[in-house]
């Protein structure tokens, strides 16, 4: 068992085992501190498979963006002492077998795939690299989703501030 | 540091596929809407580590998986930002967040 | 010469019909009513030129047969085509001046018996429809030309028996009239369908053609013991019969005098109802040579109806209906004459009845017109509401009892010239018809002296105001149609109008004029006896028959059992079951459909609920499915 393998079933167990505990915990407040660990976990996962960038981001914006967002939500809009009710069982038993299903089907069709590694060797995956590949206007270039993404970002902000604003009435 | 050697592809696809299948199943048993939200984020996340392990081990030589990743996450901040907003509202409309409350748009 | 200029005949009158239909609401009455009469004006006098430019120049013995206009109207396949045009030889002729002369005095008529009603330019503009199609029946150079004008005349009939439409009678006799001869024309169309199928041609002159296809090589086909040309001709009869309203199917007649009494005059008395004799006598030769059985249950079928009719109209108190039921009884005549009469040399059936045709058209119109005066001058129909009326209205009066004689066959009035020929004709064919005839001779003769009776004579009521006589519009047809009843008989018609165009020689027979006119005289006295002044009799009479009296004065119940046959049997045995059909099972069908489909979304529409989470399991589930399937199910 070498290093890298310890550290990897570390991170999946993890982020498997918190992914569960985040969608049955009944207190809500301790399901978004689960799903951060998720995503913390995510980001090593990340970073070990050389996208520092990447891990880095997924801690910024998910880590400390997204989940710092559910938590002011649900502390305007919930209890933080009260235990949410329980699932019915109908749902939780239709809910399982779905999943359960679905890993089956993906998981079975996936591993009969024989995917074919490439030969190439690795490009770097250092700031300059992905800075001068995002604003690239050529083969292999990212400007046109980078600004896709910035008005999409735009039209969001707007968006959710007319959204949640409390009416004039 | 080889990883290829050390981990096989398929660990990390099953990973992502246990992380969607999970996600999905607390978006379909939790009645609250921002538990909701979070199984849809967990969702996201096990397509992210999809796209970056199909980049990592079957395409080193470019970055385009690594570039989906990031838009996919730029989305999802996008979304959780409007989802949020609309679940503010809709406690402000009815005083709560449980989906099992708001069914006005039915037969 | 030529005779294109009869084209106008035809043209003037519909033209009259769409002007004055389309104008008629933006003129006075009195200028509709004016222009009508002046356009019939001009089509009588075109009448007049026609017929005496025909008859003035026969070619040697006997009248040729022109083909005025015929135009190829409808081709259907090579032999089936339809042409229009217009066809004169004795017959028509004849019958355009019959018509124009008729439809001239009840325009003029109408000019002051209309006056001030409500619709009194549509009342025009229908008059000048049902000239037109009626000039276009007897102008029909075939069958089919005069099947369509046939039913157009039924349809101007309709208008005007219902031209008082919010009168619920009036709009209920128009109905029955027109579901009637409808239901005759059924039978006509089939007939003429028949007939067309084996001769090949629509063609009046190629179907009377002595040596042509109709005639001289009729088929040999037999349909139950009858051949198909005597079914054909039969089917024939039973349009005619219908329009000539023929027992059984005579029912609508009376009622029709429900519209306005000139047209009743026209229409119900003197033109359209002797369409079914012009009929039989425009097909004449197929029904004497190939047919000639269907002759005979045409004069059985005219002699009942005669008697049966006469015997009604010595009970009805309607003046109007009176003259409705001796229509029935003369036009019977007519149809007894046509029946006994053979061809040629022994068509003597033939010109008496289309004489009586002539003549009765006059004094026909002529008693209606009068019936009309008095009642234009008491207000009533009925004759219980009369009496007395010689002192108030003379020229009424006088020209009554000229159309009352003549009617009741008195010489030398017209009418018993005609009638005498059509004894005579009975006489030499059929003893037993003859002896029928003779009696409802008499019986004619007491029914309308009854009528005469009671209305100029008899007691004198108390009038609401005095009765006076009629504006002179209204006196000058009368006193003009007088006189053509005085003087028809004179017409030498036995030179003019014959089975083949051939004059036809004619004696005069003592032994059956004089029994004739003594039953008439006799009829006269037993009705002056009886109404001359007001007495018991009558009622002692009615008391004594009552039975008789009773069946006689409910029309034998005909109508009772129409009504019973068509609502209890038809409608209860062939409509129901129908209506039961297209209701259960025509809108059951739809029906199911459509409880299917609101059930099926009623059951399915739970799924509906509103909860996200049951929409995203759906959506999941099916997406996994599908995946299953095209993965796994489709290699």
């Amino acid at each position: 068992m070498t290093g890298p393998k310890i550290i990897f079933f570390i991170l999946a167990t993890a982020i498997v085992v918190f992914s569960i505990l985040s969608i049955f915990s009944r207190r809500i407040l301790r399901a978004a501190i689960y799903l951060l660990f998720v995503l913390v976990a995510l980001a090593g996962l990340y970073y070990m498979m050389n996208f520092q960038f990447l891990a880095a981001v997924q801690l910024m914006l998910y880590a400390g963006g997204i989940v710092v967002l559910i938590i002011f939500s649900i502390l305007l809009t919930s209890q933080i002492d009260s235990k949410l009710e329980a699932p019915k069982g109908s749902h939780i038993l239709s809910g399982a077998i779905t999943a359960m299903a679905g890993i089956g089907l993906a998981v079975t069709t996936l591993l009969n795939f024989k995917f074919n590694t490439s030969p190439e060797a690795a490009i770097g995956t250092d700031m300059r690299t992905i800075g001068r590949q995002l604003m690239d206007t050529g083969a292999h270039g990212y400007a046109l989703p980078f600004e896709v993404i910035s008005i999409l970002l735009l039209a969001a902000l707007v968006g959710s501030i007319y959204i949640a604003r409390k009416s004039r009435t | 540091m080889n990883l290829q050697a050390e981990i096989p592809l398929d660990y990390m696809i099953v990973l992502g596929t246990i992380v969607f299948f999970v996600g999905l199943m607390g978006v379909l048993i939790r009645r609250n809407l921002i538990t909701m939200l979070m199984g849809i984020e967990l969702m996201l996340n096990a397509v992210n580590i999809n796209f970056v392990a199909f980049n990592h081990y079957l395409f080193p030589n470019r970055l385009e998986g690594h570039f989906f990743a990031l838009i996919v996450m730029a989305i999802a901040a996008a979304e959780a930002a409007i989802a949020i907003a609309l679940i503010i509202n809709i406690y402000r409309q009815f005083n709560t967040v449980s989906v099992d409350d708001v069914d006005e748009l039915k037969y | 010469m030529s005779y294109s200029y009869t084209l106008l005949i035809l043209l003037l009158p519909v033209l009259m019909f769409l002007f004055i239909g389309l104008t008629g609401n933006k003129m006075k009455p009195e200028v509709s009513g004016i222009l009508g009469t002046t356009g019939l004006f001009i089509i009588t006098l075109l009448s007049y030129f026609t017929a005496f430019y025909y008859f003035g120049h026969r070619s040697g013995e006997s009248f040729q047969t022109i083909e005025a206009y015929n135009f190829l109207w409808l081709q259907f396949t090579g032999t089936l085509i339809i042409n229009i045009g217009i066809l004169l030889d004795p017959l028509s002729v004849m019958m355009l001046v019959v018509i124009t002369t008729v439809s001239l005095m009840v325009h003029i008529y109408s000019l002051g018996y209309m006056k001030g009603e409500k619709g009194f330019a549509r009342y025009y503009a229908f008059l000048s429809l049902f000239t037109f199609s009626m000039l276009g029946l007897v102008l029909a150079t075939n069958i089919f030309q005069m099947y369509i004008f046939w039913e157009l005349v039924g349809v101007s009939s309709y208008l005007l028996i219902g031209f008082y439409y919010e009168r619920p009678t009036a709009v209920a006799a128009a109905k029955k009239a027109f579901i009637v001869t409808r239901f005759a024309d059924l039978g006509f169309l089939i007939g003429i369908l028949l007939l067309s199928f084996y001769t090949n041609t629509f063609n009046f002159i190629a179907l009377t053609d002595l040596n042509g296809l109709a005639i001289a090589q009729p088929t040999t086909a037999v349909f139950m013991g009858l051949s198909v040309t005597t079914w054909a001709m039969l089917l024939i009869f039973m349009g005619g019969a219908g329009k000539s309203a023929m027992f059984p199917l005579h029912i609508w007649l009376p009622d029709a005098m429900e519209g306005p009494t000139p047209v009743s005059a026209l229409i119900h008395a003197a033109t359209m109802v002797v369409a079914g004799v012009y009929l039989v006598a425009r097909l004449f030769p197929v029904y004497s040579f190939t047919a000639p059985e269907s002759l005979e249950i045409i004069a059985y079928i005219g002699s009942f109806t005669s008697l049966f009719a006469a015997v009604i109209a010595c009970t009805q108190l309607d003046i109007k209906r009176v003259l409705a039921f001796s229509t029935l009884s003369q036009i019977g005549y007519m149809m007894v004459a046509l029946g006994v009469s053979g061809y040629g040399a022994e068509g003597l059936g033939y010109m008496a009845s289309l004489f009586h045709l002539f003549t009765h058209a006059f004094f026909k119109a002529l008693l209606f017109l009068g019936a009309g005066s008095v009642i234009h001058a008491v207000h009533s129909n009925l004759m219980t509401d009369m009496g007395g009326l010689r002192k108030y209205m003379p020229i009424t009066h006088i020209t009554f009892l000229i159309a009352c004689l003549t009617i009741a066959g008195i010489p030398p009035l017209s009418g018993f010239f005609s009638k005498d020929e059509i004894l005579v004709a009975a006489f030499e064919h059929n003893k037993i018809i003859f002896a029928v005839q003779w009696i409802v001779a008499g019986i004619t003769a007491f029914y309308m002296f009854r009528l005469y009776f009671n209305i100029f004579w008899n007691r004198t009521p108390e009038y609401h105001h005095a009765p006076h006589e009629s504006p002179v519009t209204m006196t000058i047809p009368l006193i003009i149609l007088a006189a053509a009843s005085i003087f028809a008989g004179f017409v030498p018609f036995h030179d003019l109008v014959t089975s083949d165009g051939n004059p036809l020689h004619t004696e005069f027979h003592a032994f059956i004029a004089v029994p004739s006119i003594a039953i008439a005289v006799v009829g006269i006295i037993l009705a002056a006896m009886l109404y001359y002044r007001k007495n018991s009799k009558p009622e002692t009479i009615a008391k004594t028959l009552k039975g008789l009296y009773a069946l006689a004065f409910h029309k034998f119940y005909i109508d009772e059992v129409y009504l019973f046959i068509t609502h209890k049997v038809i409608f209860n045995f062939i409509s129901r079951p129908v209506a039961w059909f297209d209701r259960h099972i025509v809108d059951g069908t739809m029906n199911l459909i459509g409880n299917a489909t609101v059930s099926a979304s009623g059951s399915i529409k739970k799924m509906q609920s509103g909860q996200v989470q049951w929409y995203i399991w759906y959506f999941t589930s099916g997406v996994l499915l599908l995946v299953f399937l095209i993965l796994y199910l489709t290699y």
